[in-house]
This record gives structure tokens, C-alpha cells and sequence, in this order.
């Protein structure tokens, strides 16, 4: 697999603000690729960057090994951005705004390709539809159509699903899951970090203009998460000091503690039977990006 | 050459889709113009001998309309689609600054040409001007479209909210244009007054067009067509010079 994205060192200063301080990253073809961060973190600005639409200060970006600011013709043509805002011409119907589009790439007669990407996003009954008269999510459908018409090979996402209902959140991710099948780069920001966690292979995490994080989806969740043991004592009764130390209130009167393996489980009740100590509940909760993802960010904070 | 021809076509469409408003409304602004001004000066002023004022009001207002159309057509696309966000779409492709430059500024030129002949039709019958030097005509309305279509790309590119490009428009293009000539020659302006009018270049254009309806001017054509042949260049290259850095667009 070749190299769909190459990011080196990339700057980016917005008068006192340090948007990217030195970013570099690697994106592999046909890879499903989460960019995470708080905002302010800098994902907007990267994806700026690498679609042409702000100029880094330093460093280099690529698509397909096509240079965004020398050979930015090519790059263009390669990469698909749906943007973050919910943006539209409010003289054109659906059908006219996706021809407009396709001839800004230099394509005409695109009909048919246009219908199947109507039909894909549930969108064929608008076509003829002026865009101010659509809802919401209905324009953010027309958003991701438009960043398809030109078949990009790698298709950067910038918070598609903010403010989208579930059902179309759904519908979303099934035909995202089949262009990145079909051997597309899918590169998603967002913040509903469950969705990250279902969808992306691998996670690079942004913190004040800086990667902190960059693995495996698996590896992350393994080394900054695990394994939680949560647990509700009958008649209210206040955990060992040993184990409280470790342990975080829930709601419910639930404690939970973190599990660094199985075989701790063991010891957890063992201290509690010594204890005297009753379970009136016990859950086993998997590890979650969302705990991974704070505690990067604590760390990043700390240094 | 796709990309530019189709942005091109999506500004042509973009304001003949809501021509009520582009179109027709300046044409009736310029035919109120012609009826109280002709109303009140036919029998008071004449500038040419041979020229009855009604008659010589018309080139000055068509030209005026081309001139005030063609910066409102290119200026009003740009902070249009800048505050709405909506300017990403021409952004994210492959179309160079230099297409980007042509397709708005021979928009509004177009919208200029239009809107300047619908009000020659509507206006030539209350007193027909002749059409001594039609090539001059032509020359003069196209060259001013495309000043006025340049420098409305750079105010559209420099405004960040409407009411700054309302003051663009409200203090340097409306008096240069209404200053230029339009509603009477330069020659019957005290000394001083003239001296100040050869220096707005919208007067060149003016002057330089009417020459082509009945083949006399204040000034020489051909310096008219100097002058307005370099303010193009001058304000072409500003406004390049903006787009192929980036200026507020890429940043």
C-alpha cells in the first residue's frame, strides 16, 4: 500500500496562536484514519492545509505523493473534503449545485455518477430540490455528495455527523464504510469518539497544535485504557481504604475501578470478602476511546 | 479550461437567476434618472451644439449602469458567498487564481453590458443619440465592465462584513461615477473642478464612450482609451496580486 497522506512538520501561526506547531503524520492507502482533538486542537486548520484552503507556514504536505501548494492541481483533484460548516449556494437545486460542482473538477456529463451518489445518500426525491429549502441534515448530505463527484481517492470528513440525526448517521457510515471497501482513504474528525472507535483503524489525537497520539485504534485503547470492574456494595457501604484510593464514584452509588488485567478482578473481591463487604451489582465495562482519549490529553496537558 | 468555463457559467446563472432584482431594477433607477433630469434641463442645458441634453444623458447613464453593475456583480458574489462559507466550494478544486480572476470579472462584465443595454433600449427613444463610432461603444463598455468587475473582486476579497462593502461602494464608486460626467460635460465645471475630474479615471470611460455615439468628447478617445486601458491593467494586477497570494481567502 502506498502513502495516501504525507504530513511533515507542518506549521501554521495565526498571529499570537500557534494553530500547528510541527505536525507530521503518514496516512496509508485505502486506511480509515480518525483525527481527534479538542477544539482549538488544530484539526481544522491540518485539514485547511492539505485541502489548499489556508497556506502552511512550514513543512509539507502530500496526496498521492502530489505536493498541495507546487502541484495543487493534481492534489486537489485526488482529495475530497466535506467541510465542518454547514455551507451552501442558496441560487441552485441539488442536481445543479453537484453539476456546478463536477465541472469545477473538470468534469462534465457526470449524471450518472451523480445519480448513483443521490441514491447512495437518500437524496434522489431532492434532486430537483432548490438547496435553501432542505433541512439540515439534508444539506449535510448534499455537503458529502459534493466531495464525492470527482471519485477523490482519499475523502477527508470534517465532523460530518455534528447535528445529524441518527438515522442518517447510520446511512452515512454504510456508504463511508463501502467507498473505504472499495479502497478509498477515509480521513474522519469528529467528536463523537464512539464513532471514531467503531470506524477508525488507527487514531492520531491533536493537542494545542501537536500530535500526542498516534497508533493503532487497538493499541490506544489497550495502553490508555482497559477493563473496568464496576461495582454497587449492599447497604451503602464505604470501600476498603485500599481499593478506594482507586476507585471513581459513578452515578447509581456505583464505584468504578480501573482494571489493569483479569486477574486483579480476583483480587478486588478477595479484599472485599475479607472486608465483610456484600455486591449487591457488578458489571465488567470494555475499554472506551473516550477514557483513552481524556487520558492522553491529561498527559499531553502534563508535560 | 472546464473549471473556469463552468464557474464562469455558475456567476452568469447566478445573477440572471435573480434578474427581477439584477437587471431590471437598475434599468428602472436609470430610467428615473433620464425622466426628471431630462424633465428639468432639456430646454435649459445644451452641451454640444448639435447634442440635445436628453440625448446626451443617455450615454452617461448607460455607462453608469454598466460601471455600477459590474462592480456590484463581482464585489456582492464574493462577500455573498464568503460570509455564507459557500466561496469553499470554489476553493477546494483544481481552478487557478488567474481562472478564478477571469470567470468573476467577465461575469460582471456581462452583467454590465447587460444591464447597460436594457437601459438603452428602454431610454434611446427620448431622444436617439446617434452611433457615430460603434467599436468605440463596445470598446469602452467592455474595458469598463471589466475595471469595474476587477475592483469589485478586490473589494469582495477585502470586505469581511456587507456594511464595508456598502462603504466601498457608497464612497469611492458611487462619487467617481456620479462625479465623472455623466449628467453634464466637465467643461461647464469651474477650472479647478476640471482639473479634479481628469483625474477620475471613470471620466476617460464616460467621456471615451460617448465619443462612440456622437463623435465628439471633451477629451481625445484615444487618451480616453489610454487611460482606462491602464486603470484596467492597474487593478487587474492589485486584484492578481491579492488572489495568487491568497490574500483573506487562504488563510
Amino acid at each position: 500500500m502506498g502513502v495516501a497522506v504525507s504530513i511533515q512538520q507542518v506549521e501554521k501561526r495565526y498571529g499570537a496562536l500557534q494553530a500547528l506547531a510541527g505536525v507530521s503524520l503518514e496516512i496509508a492507502e485505502g486506511e480509515f484514519f480518525g483525527l481527534l482533538g479538542p477544539n482549538g486542537a488544530g484539526k481544522t486548520t491540518l485539514i485547511s492545509c492539505l485541502a489548499g484552503l489556508a497556506r502552511p507556514d512550514a513543512g509539507m504536505l502530500t496526496v498521492l505523493g502530489r505536493d498541495v501548494v507546487a502541484d495543487y492541481r493534481a492534489a486537489r483533484r485526488l482529495l475530497g473534503v466535506v467541510p465542518q460548516e454547514l455551507v451552501f449556494d442558496p441560487f441552485f437545486t441539488v442536481r445543479e449545485t453537484l453539476a456546478i460542482q463536477s465541472g469545477y473538477f473538470g468534469i462534465r456529463n457526470n449524471a450518472a455518477w451523480i445519480d448513483e451518489i443521490l441514491a447512495n445518500l437518500d437524496l434522489a426525491d431532492k434532486a430537483d430540490t432548490n438547496m435553501r429549502r432542505l433541512s439540515g441534515g439534508m444539506k449535510r448530505r448534499v455537503l458529502v455528495a459534493q466531495a464525492l463527484v470527482h471519485k477523490p481517492p482519499v475523502i477527508v470528513l470534517d465532523e460530518p455527523t455534528a447535528g445529524v440525526d441518527v438515522e442518517l448517521r447510520q446511512g452515512l457510515w454504510q456508504f463511508i464504510r463501502r467507498l473505504n471497501g472499495e479502497g478509498h482513504t477515509i480521513i474522519l474528525t469528529t467528536h463523537y469518539l464512539e464513532e471514531a472507535e467503531a470506524l477508525c483503524g488507527r487514531i492520531a489525537m491533536l493537542q494545542k497544535g501537536r500530535v500526542v497520539a498516534l497508533d493503532s485504534t487497538a493499541n490506544l485503547l489497550r495502553e490508555f485504557s482497559g477493563h473496568a470492574l464496576n461495582l454497587r456494595l449492599a447497604g451503602g457501604a464505604a470501600l476498603p481504604a485500599a481499593l478506594a484510593a482507586r476507585a471513581t464514584a459513578q452515578a447509581d452509588g456505583l464505584w468504578q475501578l480501573q482494571l489493569p488485567d483479569f486477574s486483579s478482578v480476583e483480587k478486588v473481591l478477595a479484599s472485599l470478602r475479607e472486608a465483610g463487604i456484600d455486591i449487591d451489582d457488578m458489571r465488567l465495562t470494555p475499554p472506551d476511546l473516550e477514557e483513552a482519549f481524556v487520558r492522553v490529553m491529561q498527559k499531553g496537558r502534563g508535560t | 479550461m472546464i473549471g473556469f468555463r463552468t464557474l464562469l457559467w455558475k456567476e452568469l446563472l447566478r445573477f440572471w437567476k435573480v434578474s427581477f432584482q439584477t437587471v431590471a431594477a437598475p434599468v428602472v433607477t436609470a430610467l428615473l434618472y433620464l425622466l426628471i433630469f431630462s424633465h428639468v434641463l432639456d430646454e435649459h442645458v445644451r452641451v454640444y451644439e448639435s447634442v440635445r441634453y436628453t440625448a446626451f444623458l443617455i450615454p452617461g447613464l448607460v455607462m453608469m449602469s454598466v460601471l455600477q453593475n459590474a462592480f456590484a456583480n463581482s464585489s456582492s458574489s464574493l462577500i455573498q458567498s464568503k460570509v455564507t462559507g459557500s466561496l469553499v466550494f470554489v476553493l477546494l478544486p483544481p481552478i487557478s487564481y488567474l481562472e478564478f480572476f477571469l470567470a468573476y470579472v467577465l461575469a460582471a462584465a456581462a452583467r454590465g453590458l447587460v444591464v447597460g443595454a436594457g437601459v438603452l433600449a428602454v431610454t434611446v427613444w427620448f431622444a436617439p443619440p446617434g452611433l457615430a463610432q460603434p467599436l468605440w461603444v463596445l470598446a469602452f463598455a467592455l474595458l469598463g465592465g471589466a475595471i469595474m468587475g476587477a475592483l469589485g473582486v478586490v473589494a469582495g476579497i477585502w470586505a469581511d462584513k456587507f456594511d464595508q462593502l456598502a462603504g466601498f461602494q457608497n464612497f469611492l464608486i458611487l462619487p467617481l461615477t456620479m462625479l465623472s460626467g455623466v449628467f453634464y460635460s466637465i467643461h461647464s465645471l469651474p477650472p479647478f473642478w476640471q482639473q479634479v475630474s481628469h483625474l477620475n479615471p471613470v471620466f476617460y470611460m464616460i467621456d471615451g464612450f460617448r465619443y462612440g455615439f456622437f463623435g465628439i468628447s471633451d477629451v481625445s478617445p484615444l487618451l480616453s482609451l489610454s487611460v482606462a486601458t491602464a486603470a484596467f491593467v492597474a487593478v487587474s494586477a492589485f486584484s492578481l496580486a491579492l488572489l495568487q497570494r491568497g490574500y483573506k481567502l487562504r488563510n
